[in-house]
């Protein structure tokens, strides 16, 4: 293997900084050029969900713990990001006509006469960003210190992750006065006096997720290719072998799953600028168990095919489902069948196996090339 | 808000509050009796479960509409007929899935939830297509409709305790089908160690597949049980299918009592915290204690002790 040992010095080896340029040059010059502003913005809506994609590829693809939760911490972002834009929206000039002006429509129409307390931080921009990240991190603390401690793990952290999203929606949508509801927020005009609603801002706020997504990504093999990526890894193949050599297995359970936590978040925050509204439909069990089917398709050991996967599915989804309506369930339920049973790795895992090879005999290298990051490693059937 | 009653009129309205949990309780127990042999005892966690016994509720429907149709006169006694119907029709559809897609996923627990929840949107997609997206409700022949008075303010519906009727009986089978019967031991065999039920001459795929078979039977049944209670509609299963899981683990996977205590114990919370707040509240408040005591408890409240 020539030439990897002067790479390797550097967490990214050479192919994958091609790879990760090439997505980079796919979602920011070749999408804004091929599309309108309208298709732009629902691509910006799927980049939204390529962050819980890649979390996902990290805690569930690298650690083995599959949360059904993480519509929860997209949420959280959303709704965090989404009560700032409210306040901004409802100030005493705007909502003049209400009986409180001064307050969110949703909490006039359900006979709030002040601002809640949890409310009150949410005027703060700073707060809010500082909150997109630390409350979703710090719920999946809890719940990670809860459940990892007491080496709950596999199935059963997979189904009470799913009961939390579940309580999470019915909360929501029963304080109403609070939450906004089942209509959730809509209405968000401005974020620090910048309309978010025209062409421009969502053209704008396109290229900052895209640069956010990127950045995620970046990490994400930043942290897959230290010596804690790799402890995950043996962590999901042969978990009592790393606690007997010493290594505390619950503490970088919690670690991985609020990281998968606060990039689901950011991708939240960053969908509800996009899109102008967050609602509880993309907090519940079936938008968190979709999230794991984006991964899925991607290929739950590659962050890259979990970008491709998030872009490709919800292609898929709205081209099916504004042309076939009655298609489109019976195509995902299939998708989620032949994923597991056919392509446990997904594309990723097409691509490594066939195309891969052929690109490397094409420039002339006789054996494919050891990337640093980690092999397609056969499937997890330890989880207990 | 109490000042309003009287302490007698309060003590009726917490019997009959109880009494429609234990109505709840009932199909809670149905439901979960299939989900916790499956899950239990094979480690699958089937999410279909809850589309099996929209099967169940459909073939019910259908029956009842055929007796309407055919035999008018016989209409009293269709429902023990669609019982039968929901099992084979379920255990049916149960037996065929396990063999075309379960089998191939027993070592990959997690994998199995990812599948069949394909397989559960692929069937509320069918039953859209066949029967509509509208809720379909069964008519009740006379003798099942009204509810008796046990005193002046208390009063039960008779359609309640002839599901509390059929969920005694179908407990007491399977019951009897795990603890008593030869094919009951061939499963704990297989369940506590694999290898050696093999090598001792069970066929443990064949074992797999009945109890599967068997597992989606019995939500089949919850289905019939469930129609006299609500309507029936595609997406019906799905609503029910977190709370059943919930109540299996809560009740400790292996252990049947378990699951009754569970099933008990969160369907009569639920009900009667129902009274007291507003629905969801209740809901929020039940799912949150039990997932904070599952927490504490992670094997849930019953536990059989297995060596491993």
């Amino acid at each position: 293997m020539s030439g990897t040992a002067s790479v390797k010095t550097f967490f990214l080896s050479r192919k994958d900084v091609v790879c990760i340029l090439i997505l980079a040059v796919v979602i920011m010059v070749v999408f804004p050029l091929a599309f309108d502003n309208f298709r732009l913005n629902l691509v910006g809506k799927y980049i939204t969900y390529a962050f819980v994609a890649v979390g996902l590829v990290m805690c569930w693809g690298d650690a083995g713990i599959l949360s059904l939760g993480q519509g929860i911490f997209f949420g959280i972002g959303g709704y965090a990001m989404a009560m700032f834009l409210k306040l901004e929206a409802s100030s005493p000039e705007n909502t003049k006509i209400q009986s409180t002006p001064g307050i969110p429509d949703f909490m006039d129409w359900n006979q709030l006469t002040a601002l809640p307390w949890f409310w009150q931080p949410f005027h703060s921009f700073t707060f809010t960003v500082f909150a997109v990240v630390a409350v979703p991190a710090l719920l999946a603390l809890v719940i990670g210190l809860a459940m990892f401690k007491r080496r709950v793990g596999g199935t059963y952290f997979a189904i009470i992750t799913q009961a939390f999203a579940a309580i999470l929606t019915i909360l929501i949508i029963g304080q109403q006065g609070y939450t906004g509801g089942v209509n959730g927020m809509t209405d968000l005009r401005t974020l620090m006096g910048w309309d978010i609603r025209t062409d421009h801002a969502k053209y704008v706020l396109y290229f900052i997720s895209c640069l956010l997504l990127i950045g995620c990504v970046v990490f994400a093999y930043w942290v897959r290719a230290s010596k804690l990526g790799r402890i995950l890894v043996a962590m999901r193949d042969k978990e009592d072998r790393v606690r007997f050599s010493g290594y505390d297995v619950a503490d970088f359970k919690v670690f991985v799953f609020c990281l998968a936590a606060a990039f689901a978040a950011i991708g939240g925050a960053m969908f509800t600028l996009q899109v102008g509204f967050m609602s509880p439909s993309f907090v519940g069990i079936i938008p968190s168990i979709e999230f794991v089917i984006l991964c899925a398709v991607g290929g739950r050991t590659s962050v890259l095919g979990a970008v491709y996967g998030a872009l490709l599915v919800n292609f898929a989804k709205t081209t099916l489902s504004e042309s076939f309506p009655q298609l489109w369930l019976l195509g995902l339920g299939a998708l989620f069948i032949a994923v597991v049973v056919l392509f446990p790795d997904g594309l990723a895992g097409l691509y490594r196996t066939w195309i891969d090879p052929r690109i490397d005999r094409l420039l002339g290298r006789a054996k494919p090339e050891i990337t640093g990051s980690i092999p397609p490693a056969e499937l997890t059937e330890t989880t207990r | 808000m109490f000042s309003d009653y009287s302490l007698g009129d309060l003590g009726s309205i917490l019997a009959m509050q109880g009494f429609a949990g234990l109505i709840l309780f009932s199909v809670f127990v149905l439901m979960a009796l299939g989900l916790a042999i499956i899950f239990g005892q094979m480690g699958v966690i089937n999410m279909a479960h809850g589309e099996f016994m929209i099967l169940g509720a459909y073939v019910t429907y259908l029956c009842s509409e055929l007796f309407t149709n055919y035999l008018p006169a016989l209409y009293n006694g269709y429902f023990p007929v669609a019982i039968v119907a929901a099992f084979c029709a379920s255990g049916a559809l149960g037996l065929l899935v396990e063999w075309v897609l379960i089998r191939h996923l027993y070592r990959r627990p997690l994998d199995t939830l990812l599948a069949t929840w394909g397989l559960s949107l692929i069937l509320q997609q069918v039953y859209r297509s066949i029967f509509g997206a509208r809720e379909v409700g069964v008519e009740l022949p006379d003798w099942m409709l009204g509810s008796t008075h046990l005193t002046d303010t208390i009063e039960v519906p008779i359609n309640g305790i002839i599901v509390m009727c059929i969920t005694t009986a179908i407990t007491v089978a399977v019951y009897l089908l795990i603890f008593r019967s030869g094919w009951g031991k061939r499963v704990r065999a297989v369940m506590s160690n694999r290898t050696m039920a093999g090598a001792v001459g069970i066929d443990t795929e064949r074992v797999d597949r009945m109890t599967f078979g068997i597992g989606c039977g019995i939500a089949g049944i919850a289905g019939s049980a469930f129609t006299m209670v609500g309507s029936t509609s595609p997406t019906a299963g799905q609503l029910y299918i977190v709370d059943t899981f919930l109540v299996v683990v809560f009740g400790g996977a292996q252990s049947l009592l378990g699951t009754i205590a569970s099933a008990f114990t969160i369907s009569q919370a639920q009900s009667t915290l129902e009274f007291f707040t507003s629905g969801s509240n209740a809901k929020v408040l039940t799912l949150l204690t039990v997932v904070a005591i599952l927490m504490v408890r992670p094997q849930g409240l019953f536990t059989v002790k297995v060596r491993r």
